[in-house]
């Protein structure tokens, strides 16, 4: 009869039983402390219930609210009543009616045998704990808290910040040095008989009283004046979320509290039938002397509570809409959109994939249809290349495009022609690679066999819209990698600037290009651009081209299109 | 959201309440079981019209899930449903020969059974194609759901209607009784949603899947809405406002988190396209009993005339919930 348990029950009458049942089985006396709310009723069909066993004693009630004074009072009882009924016992274990032992009972005993002198309680310095929600830490016990936070949130919430105002402290009794942790301790008899027949206790308790979740510092702190030897850890698995309420254990968590190696584990759902059913009953196999290892599942739940205040990256759906600025993240991942190459190069998609490896699209956001890689009408996640689904919503039509591709790099077009195209959001995108060679859109216009009214109507068009979206990229709101070139500085040296773009993408590292796409031909263009000027019209972001090189051009045959070298 | 919206809104639930009380008297009780109804039990609403083919599955597959009682509406079926129903022991089922437009899409009926019936409960409102899947689905019942929500204190629960098709023309495959449906219609879209958020309500609109990429590639605004929040901690204050798309009051809607997290929700694999549809859509089309004058109905004529195929190369093939989730179409939240 080494070990004591106490068990604060409020619900769940039937599992608190049969966990009570358990213990006793295998020799731990339990002393329950049941909610004061509970009605009469219901409390004496449970005594009743439990009336077989010796070794179970029920201690006087007290009301028990969150928060509040309650579960420390009843903590006190129930402990003063263990420490008098059963004399044997060494260690005594504060436990919840949705605790289940995990262990067996005797490994529990043996090691707390091992470890005669030790107290087990989480106890730390308000400093040094970052678990507290709602930031009242060190104010827990300076400040007043006459209101339930559970019923008068608001009233709550005023006085604490009426007494920040007036700088209202409460005085800390002498000698105490404030500790919080976890409400599941295990105390050796010397620590916490010291603690309930201190001669100061009333006035402990009297501050205590006042304290905000005084049953995460009571003990906690009582237990830093009396024990010699405090292993600052519970015994009892118990996660919270980041509302700080328990995480709850379900029978598929079975393998994983097995695996666990702890000895009592909350809380459990009171229906997980097969948890309970796996863990209360005879032991099997040999007695383990392993320390518990919540390892795994500390991972398990730390990652569903960054789901839940972070999210996933680039993720719009039902359940994560953020807004503007809380994205963390715009996108999934990095993409690159490229502006007037297409134009410039002839063959630039095809050898843009070859190089990177990347999924290269033509111009997404052209007005007939979305040119997917591939001229594929649907792509990943049956995303349609329908111009008017599209246009609905340029920004999810994207954002979908990038998180459907998740793990390939994703490469597009724009020109000055895809007036639906989500510019300001492409610039604002850090995950966004811009490359522009301003002007392009002038090449196929040079090239068409259109009258050239008409041309110059598009080209004084097409220019307008370009400058639209180069302010968007130029402007002080722009998080995404942009590079401008107009094109008489691009086609100067093409080399360096592709170089660049390439190794940013990031797949050949510190390779050379070894393949350059072919420029088109661009014989006569400066002729070309020198007549929508004479039309009136200004081209001016493709920067200056010379007229006379139509002269040079002239001595030599008429040349193929060449490669850049 | 300033006084005058406020009040606005508070007048619009009120006289969706009244609407739900004076149209209580449409609704005929045919077998009322709902004294076995017990505190904490899990209610499920719904509205049908001749879908006994469907109903054994639907019963079957919440009943599996935990809910303890079914309070359905029947639109004057004639093909043997309500019979059906009746021999059930766990259905109230009700009759009415009202115009279901008139009730707004039933959503005056439904709410005059919830208010009655549903307060303090955790009420499920779904058609009899729609099946509900949440986090853990596979190991844990409804019950655990709502157990965590309570903990939580979350009053509602958003499951986004998924349309799930088969591969091939949906009449391929004839479907038959107590068969799962999605066995044959096991395919859907992964990410072709869009959302926007509606000022006045505070709910997410979100369009997209596959009746808008094959029957609205050029109105998608005219496709479908998709956000739903089939499954509440009912008050008999409570409203739907549009199916289960919205309610009032509107911190209901407020089932999305915008600070970058994301809250838990589920899924309602819709599995509306069996071989049973066309026959459906031409009679629904015929009643014109349906939202905006049936226009969706009416694109589905004109498209299953030429023998449609939703499944496309990129559709996806169901397996279970967790794909679902990693596909990013539900979200465990801070459930584990």
């Amino acid at each position: 009869m080494s070990v004591g348990i106490l068990m604060l029950v409020h619900t769940a009458f039937d599992r608190a039983e049969q966990v009570a049942r358990h213990w006793t089985k295998y020799g731990c006396p339990v002393v329950i402390h049941v909610d004061a709310n509970v009605s009469q009723k219901d409390y004496k069909k449970f005594v009743k219930a439990m009336s077989d066993l010796d070794d179970v004693k029920f201690c006087a009630r007290h009301k028990c609210e969150w928060g509040a004074w309650g579960l420390v009072a009843g903590s006190q009882s129930a402990a003063e009543m263990m420490l008098d009924a059963f004399p044997a016992v060494r260690h005594v274990y504060l436990s919840s009616g949705s605790c289940l032992p995990l262990r067996p009972v005797q490994e529990l005993k043996d090691y707390l045998k091992a470890r005669p002198r030790t107290d087990f309680i989480e106890s730390a310095t308000t400093a040094d704990v970052p678990w507290t929600v709602g930031g009242l830490d060190q104010e827990r016990f300076t400040l007043h808290f006459p209101f339930s936070w559970r019923k008068n949130r608001f009233l709550f919430d005023k006085w604490v910040d009426i007494q920040r105002l007036l700088r209202i402290e409460r005085r800390i009794p002498q000698g105490i040095v404030p500790h919080m942790g976890s409400q599941w301790w295990c105390l050796s008899r010397q620590t916490l008989s010291a603690i309930l027949q201190d001669p100061d206790r009333p006035a402990f308790d009297k501050f205590f009283k006042r304290v905000w979740i005084p049953d995460e510092s009571y003990f906690q702190t009582l237990a830093r004046l009396y024990s010699t030897n405090i292993e600052s850890r519970s015994l009892t698995l118990s996660k919270f979320d980041f509302q700080g309420k328990p995480h709850i254990f379900y029978d598929d968590h079975l393998q994983l509290l097995r695996r666990s190696d702890c000895f009592v584990a909350r809380k459990i759902w009171p229906q997980a039938h097969k948890v309970y059913n796996g863990f209360l009953r005879d032991p099997e196999g040999a007695i383990k002397m392993s320390e518990p290892n919540p390892a795994k599942i500390d991972r398990i739940f730390a990652k569903a509570v960054e789901r839940r205040t972070k999210g996933r990256t680039g993720l719009y759906m039902q359940s994560r809409y953020p807004n503007e600025g809380w994205e963390n993240g715009m996108t999934f991942g990095r993409y690159s959109v490229f502006h007037g190459f297409a134009e410039l190069f002839e063959d630039f998609e095809p050898w843009l994939g070859r190089v990177t490896g990347a999924q290269v699209h033509g111009h997404i956001f052209a007005p007939e249809r979305a040119e997917f890689a591939g001229g594929q009408k649907v792509i990943n996640g049956a995303l349609s290349d329908a111009p008017n689904a599209r246009d609905y919503n340029s920004i999810a039509f994207l954002t979908n495009l990038i998180w459907n591709t998740r793990g390939e790099r994703q490469c597009f077009q724009v020109g000055p022609r895809d007036e639906g195209a989500p510019v300001w959001f492409i610039a604002k995108d850090p995950n966004a690679q811009v490359s522009v060679i301003s002007g392009a859109w002038a090449l196929p216009l040079f090239k068409s066999n259109r009258n050239f009214a008409d041309i110059r109507q598009e080209a004084a068009r097409l220019q307008k819209l370009e400058n639209e979206q180069l302010s968007a990229l130029r402007s002080p709101y722009a998080k995404s990698r942009v590079r401008i070139w107009t094109m008489a500085e691009f086609i100067e040296a093409p080399m360096e600037p592709l170089q660049t773009i390439i190794d940013e993408i990031g797949v050949n590292k510190s390779r050379r290009l070894s393949e350059v796409p072919r420029m088109t031909d661009l014989t006569g263009f400066g002729q070309f651009l020198q007549n929508l000027k004479n039309q009136g019209m200004h081209p001016y972001l493709m920067g200056d081209f010379p007229v006379s090189q139509v002269d040079g051009d002239q001595k030599k045959p008429p040349r193929k299109p060449y490669l850049v070298q | 959201m300033g006084a005058w919206q406020s009040y606005r809104l508070r007048v619009r639930r009120r006289y969706r309440l009244a609407r739900a009380l004076r149209r209580q008297h449409e609704l005929t009780s045919i077998v009322d079981r709902t004294d076995k109804i017990k505190r904490d039990d899990l209610l499920l609403f719904s509205t049908q019209r001749n879908e006994q083919i469907r109903l054994p599955y639907f019963l079957e597959y919440y009943r599996d899930k935990g809910v303890d009682h079914f309070l359905i509406v029947d639109n004057d079926s004639d093909d043997g449903s309500m019979e059906y129903l009746v021999e059930q022991p766990d259905v109230s089922v009700w009759h009415t020969r009202h115009s279901y437009k008139k009730s707004r899409f039933g959503v005056d009926w439904m709410n005059w059974l919830q208010m009655r019936y549903g307060h303090g409960h955790w009420c499920l409102v779904v058609d009899p194609d729609e099946f509900l899947i949440y986090p853990f689905c596979d190991t844990r019942p409804i019950r655990a759901l709502t157990d965590w929500l309570d903990a939580s204190s979350i009053k509602s629960f958003s499951a986004m209607l998924l349309d799930m098709y088969p591969r091939g023309p949906i009449t391929e495959q004839p479907y038959h009784a107590g068969q799962d449906p999605l066995e044959i219609a096991c395919w859907f879209d992964a990410g072709n949603y869009t959302m926007t958020k509606n000022p006045n309500y505070g709910n997410l609109w979100i369009q997209g899947g596959p009746r808008s990429r094959v029957f609205f590639p050029d109105e998608p605004e005219l496709a479908p809405a998709l956000n739903k929040i089939p499954l509440v901690k009912w008050n008999r204050r409570y409203t739907y406002v549009s199916s289960t798309h919205m309610l009032l009051p509107r911190g209901l809607n407020q089932v999305y988190d915008e600070w970058g997290g994301e809250k838990a929700s589920g899924l309602l694999l819709h599995a509306k396209f069996l071989d049973t549809f066309t026959v459906k859509a031409e009679e629904e089309l015929r009643r014109k009993q349906h939202y905006s004058a049936s226009v969706e109905y009416m694109a589905y004529a004109e498209r299953l005339r030429d023998n449609p195929e939703l499944w496309c190369k990129w559709s996806e093939k169901y397996i279970n919930w967790r794909q679902l989730e990693i596909l990013g179409l539900m979200s465990k939240g801070n459930w584990a």
